[in-house]
């Protein structure tokens, strides 16, 4: 009898543990529910008819004018050339800063200098840097450089804003790596980059995954560094996306607005589905290596 | 093949002295043991030898050719680490061609260095493998195959058994005696472990705080230790080192210590005549090893038994003297605790130290 109300009380337990999960699966998926019914709404069965409910009429309009038709300010070329704009940015933006991080970890733990604790910490520091806080120094910066107002400008600005984190992520996994692994690379005849490529890199794999997920995601959604150094058409999507939804005259084209955000939402979770197996591996090598 | 020399060789860090003027010289084909505590300074020696230490000061030669400034792959040597350092990405097989492969050697030659390899460590079904699916002793054949392929002048181990099972690291230890009687390598092998220093060395280093206490062969260690702490070191169960009184006398050299049974008498202990003149009728350490005592009614030391412990092939009598417990190893034999009973000791395998200083007394 003790065993079977045992048994009773796991089985209720465990419907309460789900119950609460499916509750707040529910809660943190209802906005993507509306966006994704609303961007294949109608305009005018939105406004008729509720913003909850399953699509009377299913259409793909909204989501090809916010591909290449939704207005700009005075272009009317849609989402696709600020897409591009984004691609043309965040592909070097997280191999640059994944790659410096990499080399900045390696040498902080394999090749260590005199200060090199200092430096790392300086590294450390610039993690906690508030966006805010380099936007006009920055801005100089590129202004003297001749890459204001570009695409390879924010590049370097999200590679130097990035390397800070990817170094610490680099750092923290290299420092789990034995020092006799690089002693006996040594012996056997490898010089720095050899030890690098051949050693360190092929053994850092989740933590590259995690660090191009981590960039790519920050990267991708940044906006403040956008709006900040470009402007017109060099904007990334998400400054294009903030001026499709905020700039409409006449009737606001909600479904046009969430297919916009669904369009520039998609990379992000696209990464998320095929790597965060890795994400989470990464995250946790480090601890169950020892 | 090669010989070693290290020359007052010095290591710091910082102001922290690792080694203070370590000189070793072993000739070609020698198996040197670097012996001591953790935290002497043995590995530091090694990566030093290695090249993979900067040295504070002092020379080390490598076939007579001082090698303080050569990069480690240009010292011909080859080593394996405790934790045995393999790529974890790469193959065994990947593992072992790496050197070579960074060396030039060509596909073919490699092919053919690493079968032979893997022929001598009986490890050919291995060479597919990632080491993460090797046992522990599987691991360490293949540093050992990385080691091998370079036919290096000078190999170098640190602490290669430490982490295996006893069963296992007999075996190993076995296995390294028979490579080098195989490959006539001169080896410097660092460990902690006293039985392999003896099974293994032809010379032993035993060191303490980054000094080398005694350089010498595994028999001159173990039977005339330079100093009371090598003594201890070496040897399970350790020498017995009691305080005791040279006895003023012109014949052979007596000492005398108490037991809890009254006063022990030996004489015929090896001892020069100088040190016997200084230390008449004053008070030396007697170093006595527990295979030592014998079985002896008329024996010079009377004794109570405090404590039996049969071995198996010989059993230890613990009795007491000056204070002090001391151990006897004997044959089997059956003996009760509390009897009262005289051992006889081999006199003239007896080590006197100084008791001021705590070096042996020549
Ligand atoms: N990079 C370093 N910086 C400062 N001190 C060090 C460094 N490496 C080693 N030491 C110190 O030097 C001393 C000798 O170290 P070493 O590694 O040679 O000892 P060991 O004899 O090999 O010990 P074990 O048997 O534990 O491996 C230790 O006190 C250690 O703390
Ligand atoms: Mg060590």
């Amino acid at each position: 009898m003790a065993t079977k109300s045992l048994a009773r009380q796991r089985a209720m337990g465990q419907t309460f543990i789900y119950g609460v999960l499916a509750l707040l699966a529910l809660y943190y998926l209802t906005p993507l529910w509306v966006m994704i019914t609303t961007s294949l709404k109608p305009l005018d069965e939105i406004y008729g008819g509720s913003f909850i409910g399953l699509p009377q009429t299913v259409t793909f309009e909204a989501w090809s004018k916010a591909w290449s038709g939704a207005c700009i300010g005075t272009e009317c070329t849609g989402l696709k050339p600020y897409f591009i704009n984004s691609i043309l940015m965040v592909v070097p933006a997280v191999l640059l800063s994944t790659g410096l991080g990499a080399l900045n970890g390696y040498v902080l733990t394999k090749w260590r200098f005199r200060g090199a604790n200092l430096v790392f910490g300086m590294m450390l520091f610039g993690c906690f840097l508030p966006y805010q806080a380099v936007i006009l120094p920055m801005a100089q910066v590129l202004g003297k450089l001749g890459l204001s107002g570009t695409i390879p400008g924010l590049i370097l600005v999200h590679t130097l804003y990035g390397i800070c984190f990817t170094s610490l992520f680099f750092r923290n996994y290299f420092i789990t790596i034995p020092d006799e692994l690089t002693k006996a690379a040594q012996i056997d005849g490898a010089g720095f980059f050899r030890i690098f490529f051949s050693i360190m890199l092929p053994a850092a794999l989740p933590i590259i995954v995690v660090s191009c997920i981590w960039q790519f995601t920050q990267v991708w959604n940044d906006f403040l560094f956008g709006v900040s150094f470009t402007s017109g058409s060099d904007s990334p999507i998400t400054v294009a996306l903030n001026n499709i939804v905020n700039v409409t005259t006449g009737r606001k084209q909600y479904n046009v607005d969430m297919a916009s955000a669904m369009i520039a939402a998609i990379p992000t979770l696209l990464v998320y589905v095929t790597a965060g197996r890795y994400f989470v591996r990464g995250l946790t090598a480090g601890a169950v290596k020892g | 093949m090669a010989t070693l020399d290290i020359n007052r060789v010095r290591k710091s860090y910082g102001s922290m002295e690792v080694l203070k003027e370590v000189n070793i010289s072993i000739e070609d084909g020698e198996f040197l043991v670097l012996l001591g505590p953790s935290g002497c300074g043995k590995s530091t020696l090694l990566n030093i030898i290695a090249g993979l230490e900067d040295i504070t000061g002092g020379d080390v030669l490598i076939g007579n050719r001082v090698v303080n400034d050569l990069p480690p792959k240009d010292r011909d040597i080859a080593m394996v680490f405790q934790s045995y350092a393999l790529y974890p990405t790469m193959t065994v097989r990947q593992n072992i061609e790496f050197g070579m492969k960074i060396r030039g050697i060509s596909a073919e030659e490699r092919a053919k260095a690493t079968k032979a390899a893997a022929e001598m460590l009986q490890m050919t079904g291995l060479l597919d493998r990632k080491p993460s699916q090797l046992s522990g002793g599987q691991r360490q054949r293949v540093a050992m195959g990385r080691a091998i392929v370079r036919h290096p002048e000078l190999f170098l181990f640190d602490e290669p058994l430490s982490n295996l099972d006893a069963k296992l690291r007999v075996d190993m230890r076995t296995e390294i005696k028979r490579l080098h009687q195989r490959l006539g390598a001169t080896i410097v092998y660092v460990t902690h472990d006293q039985i392999e220093a003896m099974t293994l060395a032809t010379k032993v280093a035993v060191m303490k705080d980054g000094i080398v206490q005694h350089f010498g062969t595994p028999q001159e260690v173990y039977d005339r230790p330079a100093n009371t702490y090598v003594a201890r070191f070496v040897g399970s169960p350790a020498m017995n080192i009691l305080r005791g009184r040279l006895v003023a006398s012109d014949g052979p050299v007596t000492v005398a210590f108490e037991t809890s049974d009254g006063e022990a008498l030996v004489s015929g202990v090896p001892l020069s005549p100088e040190s016997a003149a200084r230390f008449r009728d004053r008070e030396v350490l007697v170093g006595i090893r527990p295979e030592h005592f014998t079985m002896d009614t008329a024996g010079a030391v009377p004794l109570t038994v405090d404590m039996v412990e049969p071995t198996g092939p010989d059993t230890l009598v613990v009795f007491s003297a000056g204070g002090a417990d001391v151990v006897a190893r004997l044959d089997p034999l059956a003996i009760s605790v509390g009897t009262k009973a005289r051992f006889g000791v081999k006199a003239e395998k007896i080590v006197l130290f100084d008791p001021e200083t705590e070096t042996r007394l020549d």
